[in-house]
Parts: C-alpha cells; sequence; structure tokens
C-alpha cells in the first residue's frame, strides 16, 4: 500500500443548522478517523493549518463540535495565481452516546492533526460478573 | 453506534458524498491522468521577485517530505504512514488517507536555487521560491533625443 497514491479533496461543510457565522472564512469538512476500544475512543482529524489555540472543542447536551480557525496566509506583493485547494477553517459536528467521560476528554494538535481522546464512562465499560456456586 | 455524523444528513452532502465516491470509482477504473488524484493540492502566490508555494500534508512528519529543485520544476515527495491499531482496537471511521505521494510543479521562472526555503507548520507545507536574478523584470529608461 506504500505506493498507493494518497487522495484527499476537501469537502466544504454543507450546514444543516441556521446559525450565522461571525468569520467570513470558509468552513470544510475534517477528514477524520476514529479508533475504539473498550476504554476510550480516540478521534483524528487532518486540520492543516490550526494551531493548537486555533481549537475550540464544545460539548453541548450530548452534540460535540470541533473548530478549528487559521488566519488565512498573506503575503505582501504576492499574489494568488494558482489555487487548487480552498483555504479555510474546519467544522464538525458529532453526536455523542452518553457513555464519555466528558470530564476527561483530551485534546492535542500536532503537524496539523487534531487528536482527540473521549475515555468512556465507568458505567459504559464491560463489567465481569462473576457467577457464584451455592 | 456511539457516532453519529448530524452534519451529513442532509440531502445535498449525500449528493456530494455520492458524487465523492463516483470520483473515486472513476479514478479507480480509469488509469488517465485525474486531477483529484494529485497530492497534495498547492496554491501558489507569485510576484516579479518569486513565488510561495503552500501545500497541506497534515499528519507527516517534516522528516518525511523531500523536496528537490531541477531547472524549474519542483518535486515533492513523501509519505504519511497508516495510522496503527493497538491492541484491541477497532477502526470505527477511516477516512483520512496514507501513502506515498509524488508532485512536481513547474515554475514559470527560473529560480535561484541556493536561496529556496522551506518551512513545514502546522502541517503545512511552505517553499519559497526566489526567481533567479538574471531573469527579473528589468525596467528599461527611454532617453528621449532631442
Amino acid at each position: 500500500m506504500a505506493n498507493e497514491l494518497m487522495e484527499m479533496n476537501k469537502q466544504e461543510v454543507m450546514s444543516r443548522d441556521d446559525a450565522e457565522h461571525t468569520r467570513t472564512q470558509k468552513l470544510y469538512t475534517p477528514a477524520t478517523d476514529i479508533h475504539e476500544t473498550q476504554e476510550q475512543l480516540t478521534l483524528l482529524a487532518d486540520m492543516p493549518g490550526v494551531k493548537q489555540d486555533g481549537v475550540e472543542i464544545t460539548l453541548e447536551q450530548n452534540i460535540l463540535t470541533i473548530y478549528g480557525h487559521l488566519d488565512a496566509p498573506e503575503f505582501p506583493g504576492y499574489n494568488l495565481t494558482y489555487a487548487e485547494y480552498g483555504m479555510g477553517g474546519y467544522r464538525r459536528v458529532f453526536a455523542l452516546s452518553n457513555e464519555i467521560d466528558r470530564d476527561g476528554i483530551q485534546a492535542s494538535v500536532k503537524n496539523g492533526v487534531l487528536k482527540l481522546i473521549l475515555p468512556k464512562s465507568k458505567r459504559a465499560m464491560p463489567r465481569k460478573i462473576s457467577v457464584q456456586a451455592e | 453506534m456511539l457516532f453519529q455524523r448530524l452534519a451529513g444528513n442532509d440531502l445535498f452532502s449525500s449528493l456530494r458524498e455520492m458524487q465523492r465516491l463516483q470520483d473515486s470509482l472513476n479514478r479507480v477504473l480509469s488509469s488517465a491522468p485525474n486531477h483529484s488524484a494529485e497530492y497534495p493540492l498547492v496554491n501558489v502566490w507569485t510576484s516579479e521577485n518569486g513565488a510561495i508555494v503552500r501545500a497541506e500534508v497534515p499528519g507527516i512528519a517534516p522528516e518525511d517530505v523531500d523536496i528537490s529543485l531541477v531547472h524549474d520544476t519542483l518535486t515533492i515527495r513523501g509519505s504519511r504512514k497508516p495510522e496503527e491499531l493497538k491492541e484491541g482496537e477497532a477502526r470505527y471511521r477511516h477516512e483520512r488517507g496514507f501513502g506515498g505521494f509524488t508532485r512536481s510543479l513547474q515554475l514559470p521562472f527560473g529560480v535561484e536555487g541556493d536561496k529556496v526555503e522551506a518551512k513545514f507548520a502546522s502541517g503545512v507545507l511552505q517553499i519559497t521560491l526566489p526567481r533567479a536574478e538574471a531573469e527579473k523584470p528589468r525596467r528599461i529608461s527611454v532617453v528621449s533625443e532631442s
């Protein structure tokens, strides 16, 4: 698989809610991987250009929203003469089950990839029930 | 399911998704070069003094990218490693691509090869290519003969 060409088309967010954005930036849907173990979910989202302080994560009820803001690059004296990718921020919304331990959520950004660790709450973890012989 | 993608439920994004699938299928079925198979995508800024090329390569470490310049052709080579699953981990959603890539760009002018700079920040590669001194536009003053 190592020689397989990578592909990535940016998809612009087609917003379902009618909320107006206060920034004029375009928003794109970040490509996301989700891995699951018995203890936690790991979410990886590609957000090139977004720094640690540009990430905003909100959890309202069970709706997890990830935003990535970034400043559009500007080069004084230069003109953008050829553009293949759109520039803007990122936004994606997930519905979480109630099984996530909200206080334990960890977020980090490395090389433009957001990593979110969502630990499952103790209640949701599988429990072993021992059967006692009478 | 613990997760559900809310944003993807409306008709238009479903259509988009279908379009995307169709694009991927076309790419697999035809060996002809396809624009969207290019990676990484680049944006280019130019001025009289040179060009700035930016490419989005999230999740790739700077040491995994190789940049070379031959005459006026810039080549970006690299690879993104697949995310290894840990013991007992299941892949739930897999949208991020991985693998090797090569991208070449021909610039509209000769480049001062020694002065090319490449920076890497937050998954964006930025290459500054100064135009060769000999190729810079020159102003020619007109002297009037009286």
